[in-house]
């Protein structure tokens, strides 16, 4: 077996659990090589990676550092990061309820169901009194566990004065439930036990299918989280630097940026020069060189040389945290969105109650009696009570959210396909969202030799211009070569030594174009430019955005030139050099003039906007903050995930509103029959069971419906 | 009809029991990484992780 050797190894002295998420985690081979290699690092007991949630939890002595715990899952070659928050969050927990609950339901549905078909088939007298005690004896404590999500969002509501699809479902269920205990205490005919616990199963089942939808593709999501400042090494008087949280930085403090470290608070550079990758915060894909009195900001990563930085503004204060307060705003919009159901719900619930309530009143009119009235509303409020229109929405939406998973996009939840499917107008981004984000080479006229090279120096290096080079000569098979003596000039290159010769990678001397760099080996020299290429099947994904009538545009931070180059490419309208303000006013225009805009963005710049838009996508490159305000989050190379979003949210719209459809059909046809008291247990049992049936099938169309198109 | 006294019971148990082992195998987390579990089975550990081939 691969299960784990050891969770605990043996020792008096107690052991630490740590988690990281470990993003890279793509097979089964990685699993085995992380629990494997991880615990012969010195101090670490166990490794067990949790493969859906992309972490890994190590047990180790607490001697040992997380940073040792990092390395030493860098060296196995994967990039790891701390997860400081409880593992069980309340999602989790949520759904961990939810299929608790479900499995307490279906126990208790299957042992009153075989006592109810007992009753059906003909048991009477003695026999038949003893079965519904019997039902009520599973059913009461059953249908208290399973039936609290329900009565908990239904008093919810009723507090706040508002009705939702719990209300309902809530009432019917208590009504059943009481009528049934009525029955079997005066020894009556006709007990709803079964109907009531089959409810509760089949609304239990939509429920733990949607929070089921949200836990996953949170998971995901949560995985891709990248790096931010988080923390700062703070230099004392004394010269000794030590680790200080964001949070407790104060202005006027000196802090060590280190090569690859994010900054963590805006600040002026005090001592030393290097280049900044700033395309988290203005989307601009060209590093940055700053010296001695250059302005930094939050968010900012160091490419080259250690940095000594006076702080000027910190935590609430810096340019970072004015895009987080922006988008936290702009956000608030989305939180007033009334989900499809519970817009149903609004209508339903009074009709069905009224309808109940008639049927009383006209029995009792009609001189029925109390007892019988009482049992043919009851009836009604059963037959009518939303089985399937509880799971019209999230089957759709599940199913629909699981098509567009493997076409490499996670939606968050289902209220995001709703709003997706209304969008009618599209923004863009263009760095790192039309474009791939990172800088490619152009390595056709390099020969293997030389590839060889280029890789062994490039992988030294965190430059952009490196690693898109390493990248890309990985992608194309080739072998490093063994440079030895690598050294890293901030601003100017790597050089190094191979098989005697002196070997570089520089910037070229002349200033014609930013994006290029030039190899040298021994004498000989050539350039290597690179270009930030849009994505393949930008121009396609445009023309199928076209069918479905989104006119799209490009809203970019970059510099108009560049901008103008790839509208016009696209043949698409563009505004550029768009602050995250002016992103943000943008989208609040649109909103003003009744549209209901798409935004799809990547950068730190794009958050407000991503926050404020009816609805947004990001791709998975881009930065912690736009990831958590999109709604989705597309993976890979293509744009197109974008277009198949909005195609299958709308799809799934028109299946939800097929469900309903049928779900008012059905009860069209089922209350007249209620009215009327014909309805029996089995009739009800027979009917909730074949219309949620029919609601679940039509829902499964959707699964094919992120495939392309038939031509 | 005596029949009943007993097979009550026993269908009773038997769901209960089918319950019990549900809630445990949830409690010991067996849903907590279902991708991972359908990709351990790939997993190739003649070598007791000695070295990789």
């Amino acid at each position: 077996m691969n299960a784990p050797a050891v969770l605990h190894a043996p020792g008096d002295h107690a052991l630490t659990t740590s988690r990281f998420t470990v993003p890279g985690m793509r097979c089964a081979g990685c699993i085995a090589k992380i629990e494997r290699e991880l615990p012969k690092t010195p101090g670490v007991h166990a490794a067990r990676a949790n493969f859906s949630a992309k972490r890994v939890a190590i047990t180790h002595d607490p001697a040992v550092d997380e940073a040792v715990l990092e390395q030493a899952l860098q060296t196995l070659g994967f990039e790891a990061q701390r997860v400081v928050d409880n593992p069980l969050g309340s999602d989790a927990k949520e759904r961990k309820q939810l299929t608790r609950a479900l499995g307490v339901a279906g126990f208790g549905m299957m042992n009153v169901m075989l006592l109810s078909v007992s009753i059906w088939s003909g048991a009477d007298g003695a026999t038949k009194q003893l079965f519904h005690w019997l039902s009520a004896l599973i059913a009461l404590p059953v249908i208290a566990y399973a039936g609290r999500p329900f009565f908990a969002s239904a008093w919810m509501a009723l507090r706040h004065r508002r009705t939702n699809m719990d209300v309902p479902i809530s009432i019917g269920v208590i009504l059943a439930t009481s009528l049934s205990i009525y029955e079997t205490l005066t020894g009556g005919d006709h007990a709803y036990f079964e109907s009531a616990v089959m409810l509760l199963f089949f609304l239990l089942a939509g429920r733990a299918l949607d929070a089921e939808m949200r836990t996953r593709t949170r998971a995901g999501i949560g995985a891709l989280l990248g790096r931010m400042g988080k923390s700062a090494s703070v230099i004392g008087a004394d010269g000794t630097t030590r680790r200080v949280l964001a949070e407790a930085l104060e202005p006027g403090m000196l802090v060590l940026v280190a090569a690859g470290e994010a900054l963590a608070a805006d600040g002026v550079v005090e001592h030393g020069a290097s280049t900044l990758d700033n395309a988290m915060l203005t989307g601009e894909s060209l590093p940055e060189a700053v010296s001695v009195g250059s302005l930094v900001h939050a968010g900012a990563i160091n490419l080259g040389a250690p940095l000594h930085v006076r702080l000027s503004h910190v935590a609430e204060d810096t340019a970072l945290a004015e895009i987080a307060r922006l988008m936290d705003e702009a956000g608030q919009s989305r939180s007033t969105y009334v989900r499809i159901a519970d817009r149903a719900s609004r209508l339903y619930a009074p009709v069905v109650h009224t309808l109940a309530a008639l049927a009383f009143i006209g029995w009792m009119i009609a001189g029925a009696g109390w007892h019988q009235s009482l049992v043919i509303a009851i009836a009604a409020l059963i037959i009518t009570c939303p089985c399937a229109m509880g799971l019209a929405v999230p089957s759709a939406q599940v199913v629909a959210s699981g098509a567009l998973l493997k076409r490499g996009l996670l939606v968050k939840d289902g209220s995001a396909l709703e709003r997706l499917a209304e969008c009618d107008i599209a923004l863009f981004d263009k760095t790192g969202t039309l474009t791939l984000g990172e800088p490619r080479p152009d390595i056709a006229a390099l020969d293997a030799e030389a590839r060889a090279v280029a890789l062994g120096l490039a992988q030294a290096s965190r430059h952009p211009l490196s690693k898109g080079l390493a990248a890309s000569l990985l992608r194309a098979g080739v072998e490093p070569a063994a440079v030895t003596n690598i050294r890293e000039v901030s601003g100017e290159g790597l050089t190094g030594t191979w098989r005697g010769l002196r070997v570089a990678l520089e910037r070229p001397d002349s200033a014609t174009t930013a994006l290029a760099t030039r190899l040298t080996i021994g004498d000989e020299s050539q350039l290597i430019s690179f270009t930030d290429p849009l994505r393949a099947d930008a121009a396609e994904t445009f023309r199928a955005l076209g069918q479905w009538q989104i006119s799209a545009s490009i809203l970019s931070g970059d510099r108009a030139a560049l901008v103008a180059e790839v509208a016009a490419q696209l043949g698409l309208a563009a505004e550029a050099e768009a602050s995250p303000q002016a992103k943000l006013a943008a989208l609040e225009a649109l909103k003003a003039a009744g549209h209901r805009p798409l935004m799809v963005g990547d950068g730190l710049n794009d958050g407000p906007a991503l926050a404020a838009a009816h609805a947004s996508i990001a791709p998975g490159t881009a930065s912690d903050a736009s990831q958590q305000a999109a709604d989705a989050v597309f993976i890979g190379e293509k744009l197109m995930p974008v277009a198949v979003a909005i195609r299958v949210a709308r799809r799934t719209m028109q299946i939800v509103r097929e469900n309903f459809a049928f779900s008012i059909l059905y009860n069209l046809l089922a209350v007249p029959l209620a009215l009327f008291g014909y309805v029996t247990p089995l009739i009800a049992a027979i009917a909730m069971s074949l219309s949620s049936l029919v609601v679940v099938a039509n829902s499964l169309r959707l699964a094919s419906s992120a495939k392309e198109p038939r031509a | 009809m005596t029949g009943l006294a007993f097979l009550i019971p026993i269908a009773l148990g038997m769901g209960a029991l089918g319950l019990a082992a549900f809630l445990w195998s949830m409690k010991a987390g067996q849903y907590e990484d279902m991708d991972g579990a359908a990709n351990r089975i790939l997993i190739d550990d003649d070598g007791f992780g000695e070295d990789e081939a």
